[in-house]
């Protein structure tokens, strides 16, 4: 197992080095940058150019990606590099000359993302990871109670409809599974808002039923039911996506299960039919639910993208949303290559945790 | 490894044409017993006609008529109207034109690029196979929701008149570029299966190249689950083309699409909010109406189905 881990991983590294450099032409190759973050102020071209080069804009993009990964407080404050001038090939010159790396006007401060230094948001000035992890907390907050929802709602709805086939409860669940699969996310959220903020009123108060938006009151003091409301039209646009999709395959799955002799078994021992599915069959059932999770993980953080949009939710996808908007480059990489390793990772957490509940399974 | 299975079926069947006539027929069949696939088929069919007749609409699309703005859905605008004055209902039928052709676009791009991914890396293996399976496995790790706003975004920067003046293909293609892995898996899987089979070697050993076994004597019994894949592939790309014209950067006004009509609709909601209602249940009406032809077609290509059928023929 650990020799199956380590081979992963290293297999892993040179494919997020390969995504990362297409990431990051992408990225460099689109016009605009900090100059048009700052959108709003006209700038001077002496003054964009001054703007460039403080972000390092004006070296070539592959002087760039080196400083963006491994940093550059490493260089030679000893004067501009030499440049070649062999017309359109020299940016290519350019970097494979050494000199383009190590020579530079200014010592440089960047530390490198492989040291953790994601550098600085073209927009705010202040250090990216600092957003992020400010950003990550509040999209952990919310995709936890989301994702225990889900379970809570998603097991006991795929189980009955698996024992009850074609049953009325297991076709109404499949017809309600198909319109959750086709209702647009982001429709869903501005319905949910419309009725729950717009259309319903607290009888009491005559304030809207629920918040708009945010994670609480501002300037109010904490409090739990305060928090709890501006959870909740968040957490019911996220969870129907995940409820459809986690309560079909369990049914599924399910379905596979209940039809195999140690399930007989245990019924003709004279067990209750309760205990048989949700302990016996439940079980077996999960395993390749556990699977999909581990693979599903980058998506649920990404996918909540929407509903952190609709409800001013300031978790990653919002970020991610305005730095795009912005074009914020230096978080829109960094936000793009946390979740390139969380999806190999959960690629390879899949894998192992398969092999580790399903002894039939051997991982080499 | 669902494609070996029925790939034995096909293959058993087209080496006699009456034995293929009688497969088709009961696919056919068998997707016409499928209650949900005959309805989506049906409310599928009257949404491309509307949006295909949509000029029989007495109002423009795009130009405003300040005189009529904001009103709440009547006989003579049944959806309302939007700020500019114009009639909603008309602009969800051109928007439809846009989103579903996005999403056809998009089936179109992901066969183009997977089934030949696919099938090149299925049939010869080895290297090829590897460096191929690499590339969709690094696509595959793209986060794709991410991708797709930065590519868009990348996109409405760059100034090119061709994407200015193709929105369709252009988002079409950037939904495609992150789409088409599946199908190419999926593919690849089912030339594994069959390029082992008694009846390609056969084929070899009559001298034919490996390009026309490619072309000619695998595709055809490989092409049952893509069938289902690439359907599905349609509402998946309705949606993502929705979510991003929503988000704005997707396909730009004054063109309709079904997205772009609800991008304002939050500021709207609370004095107008039949502009957010209607062009999402469009969008829900052709998503869940695609999902159930495709949950039609798989069951009418289910190769255990098919199995049992075809030992009663």
């Amino acid at each position: 197992m650990g020799h199956y881990v380590v081979r992963r991983i290293l297999q892993a590294i040179p494919l997020v080095f390969i995504v990362s450099i297409v990431l990051f032409a992408l990225v460099n190759l689109a016009p605009g940058g900090p100059e048009s973050a700052m959108s709003g102020h006209r700038l001077r071209p002496e003054q964009r150019a001054a703007l460039r080069k403080q972000f390092g804009l004006d070296k070539p993009v592959c002087v760039q990606y080196v400083y963006w990964l491994i940093g550059n407080d490493w260089t030679k404050p000893v004067g501009k590099p030499p440049t070649p001038n062999a017309g359109i090939f020299t940016p290519i010159l350019q970097c494979l000359d050494p000199r383009t790396y190590l020579n530079s006007e200014n010592p440089g401060v960047g530390k490198g993302v492989l040291r953790g230094d994601f550098g600085k948001s073209y927009r705010t000035r202040t250090p990216v990871i600092d957003s992020i992890g400010y950003a990550l907390k509040n999209t952990a907050y919310l995709m936890s109670v989301t994702l225990l929802i889900v379970g809570i709602v998603a097991v006991p709805v795929g189980v009955i409809s698996a024992v009850k086939q074609y049953s009325f409860f297991d076709i109404a669940v499949t017809t309600l599974s198909f319109m959750g699969q086709a209702i647009p996310e982001f429709w869903l959220g501005l319905i949910l808002f419309l009725i729950f903020y717009v259309w319903l009123k607290n009888p009491v108060t005559g304030e809207s039923l629920l918040p708009p938006g945010g994670m609480n009151t501002l300037g109010a003091a904490f409090s739990v039911g305060d928090w709890a409301k501006h959870l909740i039209l968040p957490v019911t646009m996220g969870v129907v996506g995940w409820v459809t999709w986690y309560s079909r395959f369990l049914r599924s799955s399910m379905l596979d299960v209940i039809h195999q002799d140690y399930v007989r078994t245990a019924r003709a021992k004279g067990l209750r039919m309760n205990k048989v599915y949700f302990k016996h069959a439940l079980r077996n059932a999960l395993l390749p639910l556990v699977t999909v999770f581990a693979l599903d993980l980058p998506y649920i953080f990404a996918g909540s993208l929407y509903v952190e949009i609709i409800f001013s939710w300031p978790g990653m996808g919002r970020l991610y949303y305005q730095a795009a908007t912005d074009r914020d480059y230096p978080v829109l990489m960094a936000i793009l290559v946390i979740y390139t390793v969380v999806v190999i990772l959960s690629n390879l957490l899949a894998d192992i945790v398969y092999a580790r509940l399903d002894p039939r399974i051997h991982s080499d | 490894m669902q494609g070996s299975i029925p790939a034995s079926i096909l293959t058993k069947a087209s080496q006699s044409s009456a034995r293929e006539e009688s497969l088709r027929s009961l696919i056919w069949r068998r997707f016409r017993r499928h209650p949900g696939a005959i309805m989506g088929s049906i409310v599928l069919g009257c949404i491309i006609l509307a949006v295909v007749f949509a000029g029989l609409s007495p109002y423009d699309p795009v130009k405003s008529d300040l005189s009529i703005k904001n009103q709440a859905p009547s006989l003579t605008h049944p959806m309302g109207t939007d700020a500019q004055g114009r009639d909603l209902f008309t602009r969800v039928l051109y928007g439809g034109r846009i989103s579903l052709l996005v999403g056809f676009s998009v089936m179109l791009i992901t066969l183009l690029i997977g089934v030949p991914v696919g099938a090149l890396a299925g049939y010869f293996g080895g290297w090829v196979d590897n460096v191929l399976m690499r590339i969709t496995d690094a696509a595959l790790s793209l986060p794709s929701l991410l991708v797709l706003i930065l590519l868009s975004a990348i996109l409405r920067e760059v100034d090119a008149p061709f994407l200015k003046s193709n929105p369709v293909i252009t988002i079409a293609a950037v939904i495609g570029l992150l789409a088409w892995m599946f199908t190419a898996r999926l593919v690849r899987a089912s030339y594994l299966a069959i390029r082992e089979m008694d009846f390609v070697t056969a084929t070899r050993a009559l001298g034919a190249s490996n390009f026309r076994i490619i072309a000619r004597h695998i595709f055809p019994n490989a092409i049952g689950p893509v069938i289902v894949e690439s359907t599905l592939e349609v509402a998946y790309a309705i949606l993502e083309e929705s979510g991003l014209s929503y988000l704005g950067f997707g396909i730009q006004p004054p063109t309709p699409s079904w997205g772009n009509l609800l991008s304002n609709a939050q500021e709207y909601l609370v004095k107008y909010p039949w502009l957010a209602i209607f062009p999402g249940i469009m969008i829900f009406l052709s998503v869940i109406s695609i999902n159930y032809i495709g949950d039609g077609l798989r069951d009418a290509f289910d190769p255990h189905k098919v199995l049992k059928k075809m030992g009663e023929v």
